[in-house]
């Protein structure tokens, strides 16, 4: 995803002055306009639903800047999307808290607290780690917390924790409907906003490096194990902000949750939608959360089969996802210098655009 | 020429062995502030492998490297790059993707903190320094092209521009003329000479007449040992250098 400020004209090479639309603003604003609208034009029960997508694409956003971004391959991710929503399940059960000032934040907290002893352990040896070493080792914590969730009666084993009290703002109670999807959207915009800034940052380049030769940066100077790290917990934090949200929703939490099937989904959902772009991710959980629903409500018995087949073959035939049908090669790799300004360099010219 | 007093960098009994081959056996390497020096011998003869104990990419089984009076054989590459060293890999490692901008941009900012990183506070300053690296390499007006988009030569440039920008001590370029033309050979000897202001370089090359034209002294390797160092024309007039590697190269 690049970084160009508002929609408009962007030079399409040094010293070219052929103009080319950014696609991108515009792709993200039809979006915004079209979830800001959705509750107007849908009942209530499909409101509840978009809420449910809305979380999931927040969780979407965390893999994707862990895998897209920084290419940590993360086969865990549900670990800590799963661990913020049994937290906040348990702060409401044993101490009666439904302050969503103190509920979300403990999400984020535990999401990036566990994001942090998982990466610490996969990421900061003393030599740097292989992408097989990292996906297996996120898959064995993410398949571990299942089996601890299962059997530990405290966490209520198979059948999880039921009956979260709903989140409330002072005296208000968020219920399932427009307003909890609203608040989800928000959160969705912000947390979007904000990785939008940090990937499109100077140190969003450092993550580009990274993710296209760790060993050539680190003849620059660069702490590539440190990086990983940070870019994983900032992602643990972001996956723990959506498990939280995700448990209060749904009212309750169950061993899945940690388990290796949210993990192996949000892996689809930002392949799918396509890899290294934000809004790729979102729309990729939109997609596939609408197609399954749609699917398993017209053709009950073979919807699974149905969607494979879809997501095969566009992993197959579009390995950069769907949106790479609207975003080209050049806007989704995006540029990080500055803007074009008035200098003796400027026919030559540079810019985020 | 005559040798500084202080040597930048001192590898010294330097073996390195992988499984049962030994591909350096007790080699060393001297170099000086501001000295070219250049790194020939037959192939197999450990220039490579020297080359990257001393850039911190392999470890040395035996052996001291000493950069700027420190001991630094024990430091990771990183560490060794934020000590004034740069390496260029005998294989182009620009990043493909990336525009060339981006690519020296990428390189320049290594050592920025974190915070500088994330608030971009840097970019705005390092704007002149990217376009006069690229300038000074022939490239400013591909700027913004993706550095896949470039020819072989043009990437070794690219990546030698990368190695240099963030001024190091001492430059270590593995090859850089590898599969380019005469009159692109020519071209990277004039891009490298000015940099002997600021920079020392050790330089692995087969193409001895680009080696001879742009160093001031060579070390000779053999089955990873040093056979002969000295000036080029000492190296030109050893007898042992004639005899073991020009016959047999």
């Amino acid at each position: 995803m690049a970084e160009t400020g508002v929609a408009g004209l962007a030079p399409t090479a040094a010293g070219s002055t052929a103009p080319r639309w950014n696609v991108l603003p515009i792709v993200e604003l039809i979006l915004l306009a079209l979830a800001a609208a959705l509750p107007l034009a849908l009942p209530d029960y499909l409101t509840v639903f978009a809420t449910r997508v809305a979380i999931l694409a927040l969780f979407a956003l965390s893999f994707d800047l862990v895998w897209g971004y920084a290419g940590i391959m993360s086969f865990g991710q549900a670990l800590f999307f799963g661990a913020a929503g049994y937290g906040v399940a348990l702060l409401g059960r044993d101490l009666n808290i439904s302050a969503v000032l103190v509920l979300l934040p403990a999400g984020v907290l535990i999401g990036l607290a566990f994001a942090l002893l998982l990466g610490g352990f996969l990421l900061l040896g003393r030599h740097p780690t292989s992408m097989i070493f990292v996906a297996l080792g996120t898959l064995t914590g993410s398949y571990a917390a299942d089996r601890l969730a299962r059997g530990w009666y405290y966490l209520g084993g198979q059948n999880g924790i039921p009956s979260i009290p709903p989140m409330t703002l002072g005296s208000y109670e968020f219920e399932e409907g427009p307003v909890f999807y609203y608040f989800a959207l928000a959160l969705l915009v912000l947390v979007y906003l904000l990785c939008r800034f940090l990937v499109r940052s100077q140190f969003g380049l450092a993550l580009a490096g990274l993710r296209e030769n760790e060993t050539r940066i680190a003849f620059f100077g660069y702490k590539t194990q440190h990086l990983k790290a940070i870019v994983f917990a900032i992602g643990g934090a972001i996956a723990g902000l959506a498990g939280s949200l995700y448990a209060i929703h749904e009212g309750f939490v169950w061993p899945n949750m940690v388990g290796v099937v949210i993990s192996t989904q949000v892996v689809l959902y930002v392949l799918f939608g396509g890899s290294g772009t934000l809004i790729g991710a979102v729309i990729g959980t939109v997609i596939i959360e609408g197609v399954s629903f749609w699917l398993s409500d017209n053709y009950r018995d073979i919807w699974p089969i149905i969607l494979g087949v879809l997501l095969l073959l566009v992993i197959l035939f579009r390995p950069l996802g769907l949106i790479s049908f609207v975003l080209s090669e050049r806007e989704r790799v995006g540029s990080f210098g500055v803007r074009s300004r008035k200098s003796s360099h400027e026919k030559v010219g540079h810019g985020a655009s | 020429m005559k040798r500084s007093v202080m040597a930048l960098l001192e590898a010294s009994g330097i073996v390195k062995i992988f499984g049962k081959l030994t591909a350096l056996n007790g080699a060393a390497l001297t170099v000086g502030e501001n000295e070219f020096h250049g790194l020939i011998g037959p192939n197999g003869s450990g220039k490579s492998t020297l080359m990257k104990c001393v850039a911190g990419a392999e470890t040395p089984t035996q052996g001291s490297v000493r950069f700027a009076g420190a001991d630094i054989t024990a430091l990771s590459p990183a560490e060794r790059a934020r000590a004034g060293m740069s390496l260029k890999f005998q294989i182009t490692s620009v990043l493909p993707a990336l525009s060339l901008y981006d690519n020296i941009l990428l390189a320049l900012q290594a050592q920025a903190s974190l915070l500088d990183l994330v608030l971009s506070r840097t970019r705005g300053a390092l704007h002149d320094q990217v376009m006069t690296m690229l300038q000074q390499f022939r490239l400013a007006e591909r700027a913004r092209d993706p550095a896949s988009a470039l020819s072989h030569g043009q990437q070794q440039w690219l990546e030698i521009a990368m190695a240099l920008a963030a001024k190091p001590r001492l430059l270590l370029l593995d090859e850089p003329t590898g599969g380019m033309s005469l009159e692109e050979r020519r071209v990277t000897g004039e891009l490298l000479a000015p940099i002997k202001a600021h920079c020392s370089l050790v330089i692995v090359e087969h193409d001895l007449d680009f080696i001879r034209d742009i160093c001031d002294r060579l070390t000779v390797l053999d089955q990873g040992a040093v056979l002969e160092t000295g000036t080029v024309a000492e190296i030109q007039a050893s007898r042992s250098v004639q005899e073991i590697y020009l016959r047999r190269a």
